[in-house]
């Protein structure tokens, strides 16, 4: 039997694929990419009988519609959005099957960003350096997803779960730990992080949640050498307004970092919409010392 | 060397310049934090870049810390693979760089092509290296507003670093000339070619 592949019919604003990302590379300038909302597109996975480990589409804002060659379990988490086969509504965070020609069709998310479509095998696009992910700050990694591309499935390996109920992550203010420049921003510096609502900015993207709201203030002038970034570093660039480093963030930069938002909170970052609010507080259990 | 926490699992060490932290970042590299209690699995990243060195995705930064403890900067260990890169000098600032040198073209490649280049970090792009070794007197400027497209291969020059652009791209440093090098494919074993560590001639062709 020739293997399964999806025909890609619409993609929305941007559909791309993505693993857990290709980290080890930072020292040779290369974003780690990966799936923004992490747990969602494991959640995807775990769904259809997948590794984690197995790519999926990241979609943004809905809009894409596919076929497969041949009848897949396929499973779509993530922003909440109406999916249907050939018309007929079926449902989110649950396994589906996608009958042979049928068209899946995903909608319009009320709320969130970023949606994740899975498939049993997990798409079987070449990888680069290890990774099935698209960065799209160099656009190391597949091409971003197009009309008309034809995306091959790998043989499916697990068992579809007919019933996962994930204790979803609370969702609420960012916990931040302090970051190696924090003393560029004074005594203060992390209280004033943690006060305001801030706002997201329309530029945001894999790349960074950028926040518009009362400028940081920094206690000390000059440039800081460029050095190397993590994925979260709340970097603050001249304007004060701070930005959020996402997977596709450059590896090393120039600003200083005050802060490190905790792993586990990074996925609201990629539901977040322009003009939504968010806030920082500071994590309970504190620095490393 | 000064050590900051970056969150819980990273790691942000001071050094006193480039060539500190590619010696820092090689030493890492050779094993050395594997054999650390805590340490086991290394670390996800180790980042060398102007005067720092991050350490990031490290289960237990108290043991990195103290494995740290025993490095004391070397030369001898950043004495990587010599690759020698053919540049056609006709830039479009050779001129401005050789009024700077205080020379004219035919001495600005005679200049450029002495100098032993050492790699100590990439940045910018995928397979951008920022290349040390340029003596004082012939730190130039970036650009006062970067050019908006730059051929891949365009050579380089801005403050204290040579570089050559991967692919083309906007830049604002001061272009001596250009290579047919490929200075990345994410298909070769080693992607970039200037990896941190690589020492650089240029050849004029």
């Amino acid at each position: 039997m020739s293997p399964t592949v999806l025909q890609v019919w619409e993609v929305g604003a941007l559909t791309t694929v993505q693993d857990e990302g290709r980290p080890g590379h930072a020292h040779l300038g290369v974003p780690r990419a990966g799936a923004l909302d992490r747990p969602a597109a494991a959640l995807a996975n775990r769904l259809v009988g997948n590794e984690s480990s197995a790519a999926v589409l990241e979609v943004t804002l809905g809009g894409l519609v596919l076929r497969a060659t041949h009848g897949c379990w396929v499973a779509v988490t993530g922003a909440v959005l109406p999916v249907s086969v050939d018309g007929a509504g079926r449902g989110h965070t649950r396994a589906e099957w996608l009958p042979a020609g049928a068209e899946l069709r995903l909608g319009r998310p009320a709320s969130g960003v970023r949606s994740y479509v899975a498939v049993a095998g997990g798409l079987d696009v070449a990888p680069v350096l290890g990774s099935r992910s698209t960065d799209t700050l160099a656009w190391v990694g597949p091409p971003r997803v197009a009309a008309g591309d034809e995306l091959p499935v790998g043989a499916a390996t697990g068992r579809p779960a007919p019933l996962d109920t994930p204790r979803p992550p609370r969702t609420g203010p960012l916990r931040v730990l302090p970051g190696p420049r924090v003393d560029w921003f004074g005594a203060g510096a992390l209280a004033a992080l943690c006060g305001p609502a801030y706002v997201v900015e329309a530029d945001s993207n894999r790349v960074g949640l950028r926040l518009d709201g009362p400028p940081l203030q920094r206690v000390r002038d000059g440039e800081l050498a460029s050095e190397g970034m993590v994925l979260g570093a709340v970097q603050v660039p001249p304007s004060g307004r701070p930005v959020v480093f996402l997977a596709d963030h450059p590896p090393t930069g120039g600003y200083p970092v005050v802060a490190v938002v905790h792993p586990d909170d990074l996925w609201q970052c990629a539901q977040l919409r322009p003009g939504e609010r968010v806030r920082f507080r500071p994590d309970p259990r504190g620095a490393t010392r | 060397m000064h050590s900051r926490p970056v969150g819980r699992h990273a790691l942000l060490v001071e050094v006193d310049d480039a060539r500190a932290a590619l010696s820092l970042a090689t030493w890492a590299r050779s094993g050395a934090l594997a054999a650390v209690p805590g340490l086991a699995g290394g670390c996800e990243e180790v980042v060398p870049a102007a005067r720092t060195v991050l350490f990031d995705g490290v289960a237990d930064v108290g043991a990195l810390e103290a494995a740290l403890a025993g490095w004391t900067p070397t030369e001898e260990s950043v004495d990587g693979p010599l690759v020698e890169i053919q540049v056609t000098y006709d830039g479009s600032d050779l001129a401005v760089v050789a009024e700077a040198w205080g020379t004219d073209e035919a001495g600005v490649v005679a200049a450029h092509t002495a100098v032993d280049f050492t790699a100590a970090f990439c940045g910018f792009a995928p397979g951008f290296a920022y290349l040390a070794g340029l003596p004082e007197e012939r730190w130039v400027p970036r650009l006062e507003s970067p050019r908006a497209r730059l051929p891949a291969g365009s050579v380089g020059l801005a403050d204290r670093w040579c570089g050559v652009y991967p692919t083309e791209s906007p830049g604002g440093w001061r272009l001596l000339g250009r290579t047919d090098a490929v200075l990345w494919d994410p298909a070769r074993e080693q992607p970039a070619l200037l990896a941190p560590g690589t020492r650089v001639r240029f050849v004029a062709r």
